[in-house]
C-alpha cells in the first residue's frame, strides 16, 4: 500500500466557532444553571477541552418543563398547523446553511470521521426536519383518526453516537405533531444540540417550544420523573430503557424507546461476495461501531466462510484509522474513555472464552481514545461477544449450514432491532426477511436511514418506531387507546 | 317425571385440550340468585406456564397461515357460536342476572365481533403498512407482523362480549393468546373455549384460564415469553403492577376503550421495515 498513501486532507476547525462555555437553553434563552454547576466536554480524538457546558439538575429541569408547558398551552397548541410546519421548514433550511459548521462541531465533540458527519449525520438531520415539516398540517390524513391530537410536553433523552441526528429524530416529529419538548443531550456530546438551540433562535421559534438541558443520567432521570411531562422518548441502552419503563409504570406517561441491538448480518452462499464484504464493513465499522443497529454478528454460510473472511481481512487492512477531521479517515475515535473501557472489557471475554481475535496492523494515535477494527472468529452463541452489545468496532463471526439454522441463530437474542441479508436469490431474501425477528431488515445493503423509513425494534430493542408515518404515532393520541 | 340435569364440569383450555388445574383446586361460582352454578378450576402458576408453552409453540404456525385462512377460521368461530347461542344466553342470565333479551343482544354482538375481526385479517398491511419514499435507489416497505404471545385480562361484564372483544383482535393479528377469564364471571369464557376447540383454530393458539386474577397477575407480568398484555379486566393498581414487572422484557401493555377498532389489532403487532437496493 505504501505506493498509494493518501495525503492528509484535514477539515478546518475554524468554522466551528465553539464558545468557551454554554448555559442551558430554556424559554428561548441561554441561562445559567440554578446551582451554577458546569462540566467539560472534550474532543475524544485529542482529549483537548472544547467547552464547558451547564449542568442541569432537578430545578433546571423543572424550569424547562414549565417553559415547555407554557409554550404548549399559550402558543404552540393554538398555532395553525401550517405555521407550525413553516417553523420546521425554516429550521431545516438553516441547518442546511450551517451544515459544514455542524459537521465540524459534531466531529470534534464526538470523534466520528468528518466524512460521516458531513455526508450522513447532518444532511439526514436536516432532511428529518424537512420531512416532518410537511406532516404538520396533514396529520388528519396520517391514518390516526380524524382529529389526532398532540400529547403535550415531551421529555427526550438522546445518546452520544449520532448527537444531532438523534436530536432531529426526536424533536422534528414531536414539534410537527404539535408537542413542545425538553431535550437532554448526551453528557459527552452536548455541543451540536446547543448549536441547534441557536438555530431555533435564528428561526424565530417561539420561546419554550424547544428547551435543551445538558447534564448526565441524574438530569435525565429528573426529566423522566417530572410530573408534568406527558411522554418520554429515549434512545440508549436496554438497561436504562427498562428503568424508564419501570419509573413511568404508575403514571399516565407513554414512552417511545429505541434501545440496544445485536444485529445478525447473514451471508448466504449465493451472495455477491465482494458486495457483501463492503456491507459487512459498513455494518460494523460505520461510526466506530457506535450504532445500536450495527451488524455486530456476522453469520456466514459455512461453504463460503473462508472466502468471505479472507476478503474481509484484506478489506479491513485498508481501513484508515485516525484523525476524524481528516476527510480520508474511515474509522475515528471512540467517543469516551468510559466507552473504550467497555469495549476492551467485553472484547477480552472473547479471548478468555476461546474465540480468535484478529485486527489489521494499524497505528493508533497516542492521544485520545482508540480501538482497532477487530474481528473474532470461532465464536459460539453462548459467548458474551455474541450476546452483548459491544458498541464498538468489534465483529463476532459465526457460521451456519442450512437457512433454517441461520434464522435460528439470528433470532437467538433478546434484541430485535435490525438484521442484514446477503443473497442474490430474491425468494430467499424475502423468506429470510420474513423469518427474522427485527424491526429493520437490510437486504443486500446495511445501515441505511431515511426520514421516510420507520426505524425501531422488536422484543427488548424497544417500543415504537421513529421516522415515517409510523413514527408520528408516538407523538399523537389515538382515539381508542385509553390512558388511565 | 323429569330427568336430572347433567351439569358441565368447567375446565381449563390449554393446548387444545380441557385439563383440570394441575393444582387440583377449584372455586365456587354462584349466580346472582346465590345459587351454586359451577366449580371452575383455580389455575396455578404451573397451568399458566403450560399455557405459555402451548401458545408459544402454536404461534408461528398461526401467524404463517395465510390471512385469508385466519379470516375464515375466525368466521367459523362465529358460525359455531351461533349454534350455541342458547347456552351462552343461559350462562349470561344466570351469572350476570340480566334479562334474556339483554343476554341475547350480548351474544349477538359477540358473534358480530368475530365476523368484524374476521374481515380484518387480510387488510392489516393495507391500512398499516406502507411503501416508503426514501431518498435513494431502494425499495423500502413496512408491514405489520404478529407480536407473539399475548395475555388478555377479560372484562367482567359483559362476560362473553368482554372476552371476545379482547380475544378476536389478537387472533386476527396472528398472535396466540392466553385469556384470563373474569374471576367473577368466568363461565361464558370457558364455553367459548369449547366453541374455539371445534372451529379449526389450531390447538394452543387460544388458551383459557380461570382463577384468581391477583394470583396469576405477577406470574404473567414476569413471564419472559409473554410479549403483550391487554389489561381490560384489571383495575388501576393491578395495571400499575403488571406494567412494573412487565418492564423486565418490555412487554407491550395496552388498555382500550370497550369497543371494536383496528387499533386493538395493531397494538399487538410489530412493524417491520425492509430495504432492498434497486439497480442492475
Amino acid at each position: 500500500m505504501s505506493d498509494f498513501e493518501y495525503a492528509n486532507a484535514p477539515e478546518s476547525k475554524a468554522i466551528a466557532n465553539i464558545s468557551p462555555s454554554y448555559g442551558l437553553f430554556i424559554g428561548g434563552k441561554f441561562v445559567d444553571p440554578k446551582k451554577g454547576k458546569s462540566f467539560n466536554t472534550i474532543n475524544p480524538a485529542t482529549e483537548e477541552l472544547l467547552s464547558k457546558v451547564g449542568y442541569g439538575d432537578k430545578s433546571d429541569i423543572d424550569a424547562a418543563v414549565r417553559s415547555a408547558r407554557a409554550a404548549y398551552t399559550k402558543i404552540w397548541s393554538k398555532m395553525p398547523a401550517k405555521e407550525r410546519g413553516k417553523y420546521l421548514y425554516r429550521i431545516a433550511r438553516i441547518m442546511q446553511e450551517r451544515a459544514r459548521e455542524f459537521a465540524v462541531v459534531e466531529t470534534l465533540d464526538n470523534g466520528k470521521p468528518i466524512r460521516e458527519s458531513r455526508d450522513t449525520d447532518i444532511p439526514l438531520a436536516a432532511a428529518h426536519f424537512f420531512y416532518h415539516a410537511g406532516w404538520a398540517d396533514k396529520l388528519e390524513y396520517a391514518g390516526f383518526g380524524n382529529k389526532p391530537k398532540p400529547l403535550g410536553v415531551v421529555g427526550q433523552i438522546i445518546p452520544w453516537n449520532f448527537p444531532l441526528l438523534m436530536l432531529a429524530w426526536k424533536i422534528a416529529p414531536a414539534l410537527a405533531a404539535g408537542n413542545t419538548v425538553v431535550l437532554k443531550p448526551a453528557e459527552t456530546t452536548p455541543l451540536t444540540a446547543l448549536l441547534f438551540a441557536q438555530v431555533c433562535q435564528q428561526a424565530g421559534l417561539p420561546d419554550g417550544v424547544v428547551n435543551i438541558v445538558t447534564g448526565d443520567g441524574i438530569t435525565g432521570a429528573a426529566l423522566v420523573n417530572h410530573p408534568d411531562v406527558n411522554k418520554v422518548a429515549f434512545t440508549g441502552s436496554t438497561e436504562v430503557g427498562k428503568a424508564i419503563a419501570r419509573s413511568i409504570s404508575a403514571t399516565k406517561k407513554t414512552a417511545t424507546l429505541e434501545l440496544g441491538g445485536k444485529a445478525a448480518n447473514l451471508v448466504f452462499e449465493d451472495a455477491a461476495i465482494d458486495e457483501a464484504v463492503e456491507g459487512i464493513i459498513n455494518g460494523i465499522f460505520f461510526n466506530q461501531g457506535h450504532v445500536c443497529c450495527a451488524g455486530s454478528r456476522l453469520i456466514i454460510q459455512e461453504n463460503v466462510a473462508d472466502e468471505v473472511l479472507e476478503k474481509l481481512k484484506k478489506r479491513m487492512s485498508l481501513i484508515r484509522v485516525g484523525d476524524p477531521m481528516d476527510k480520508n479517515t474511515d474509522l475515528g475515535a471512540i467517543n469516551s474513555k468510559e466507552q473504550l473501557n467497555k469495549i476492551e472489557e467485553i472484547s477480552k471475554t472473547g479471548d478468555a472464552e476461546g474465540a480468535n481475535r484478529w485486527s489489521p496492523d494499524v497505528k493508533l494515535p497516542t492521544k485520545g481514545f482508540w480501538y482497532p477494527p477487530t474481528i473474532f472468529t470461532g465464536v459460539t452463541q453462548s459467548h458474551r461477544i455474541a450476546r452483548e452489545e459491544i458498541f464498538g468496532p468489534v465483529l463476532s463471526v459465526l457460521t451456519f449450514r442450512t437457512p433454517a439454522e441461520a434464522i435460528e441463530k439470528a433470532n437467538n437474542t433478546m434484541y430485535g432491532l435490525s438484521a442484514g441479508i446477503w443473497s442474490d436469490k430474491g425468494a430467499k431474501v424475502l423468506w429470510a426477511a420474513k423469518q427474522l425477528k427485527a424491526g429493520v431488515i437490510w437486504s443486500n445493503t446495511f445501515n441505511k436511514f431515511d426520514p421516510a423509513s420507520p426505524f425501531g425494534g422488536y422484543k427488548e430493542s424497544g417500543w415504537g418506531r421513529e421516522g415515517g408515518r409510523h413514527g408520528l404515532a408516538g407523538y399523537l393520541t389515538s382515539d381508542l387507546k385509553v390512558n388511565k | 317425571m323429569s330427568s336430572l340435569d347433567i351439569n358441565k364440569t368447567y375446565k381449563l383450555f390449554i393446548g387444545g385440550a380441557f385439563p383440570r388445574s394441575e393444582s387440583g383446586r377449584v372455586y365456587e361460582v354462584k349466580g346472582t340468585n346465590k345459587k351454586f352454578l359451577a366449580n371452575p378450576a383455580l389455575a396455578s402458576r404451573k397451568d399458566l406456564r403450560d399455557a405459555v408453552v402451548a401458545a408459544k409453540s402454536a404461534q408461528s404456525g398461526w401467524a404463517n397461515a395465510t390471512a385469508f385462512n385466519r379470516g375464515q377460521i375466525l368466521y367459523r368461530i362465529a358460525e359455531i357460536m351461533q349454534g350455541r347461542s342458547e347456552q351462552f344466553v343461559e350462562e349470561i342470565c344466570a351469572l350476570e342476572g340480566v334479562t334474556t333479551k339483554a343476554a341475547k343482544l350480548q351474544v349477538a354482538e359477540a358473534i358480530d365481533t368475530w365476523v368484524w375481526y374476521s374481515g380484518w385479517c387480510d387488510k392489516l398491511s393495507s391500512i398499516s403498512g406502507s411503501q416508503n419514499q426514501v431518498s435513494g435507489p431502494f425499495y423500502n416497505f413496512t408491514t405489520p407482523e404478529a407480536l407473539g404471545v399475548i395475555a388478555l385480562f377479560a372484562e367482567g361484564k359483559p362476560s362473553l362480549l368482554g372476552a371476545v372483544r379482547t380475544l378476536a383482535p389478537v387472533l386476527a393479528a396472528g398472535n396466540s393468546a392466553i385469556l384470563i377469564a373474569s374471576e367473577s364471571y368466568p363461565l361464558p369464557a370457558i364455553t367459548l373455549g369449547e366453541v374455539i376447540a371445534t372451529s379449526d383454530v389450531p390447538g394452543g393458539v387460544v388458551n383459557i384460564l380461570t382463577g384468581k386474577t391477583s394470583e396469576l397477575l405477577p406470574w404473567i407480568g414476569s413471564h419472559m415469553e409473554i410479549d403483550g398484555v391487554d389489561v381490560a379486566g384489571l383495575n388501576k393498581k393491578q395495571e400499575d403492577e403488571i406494567k412494573l414487572v412487565g418492564a423486565d422484557n418490555l412487554k407491550r401493555i395496552s388498555r382500550f376503550a370497550p369497543a371494536n377498532h383496528p387499533e386493538r389489532i395493531l397494538s399487538f403487532m410489530e412493524h417491520k421495515t425492509i430495504w432492498h437496493p434497486i439497480g442492475i
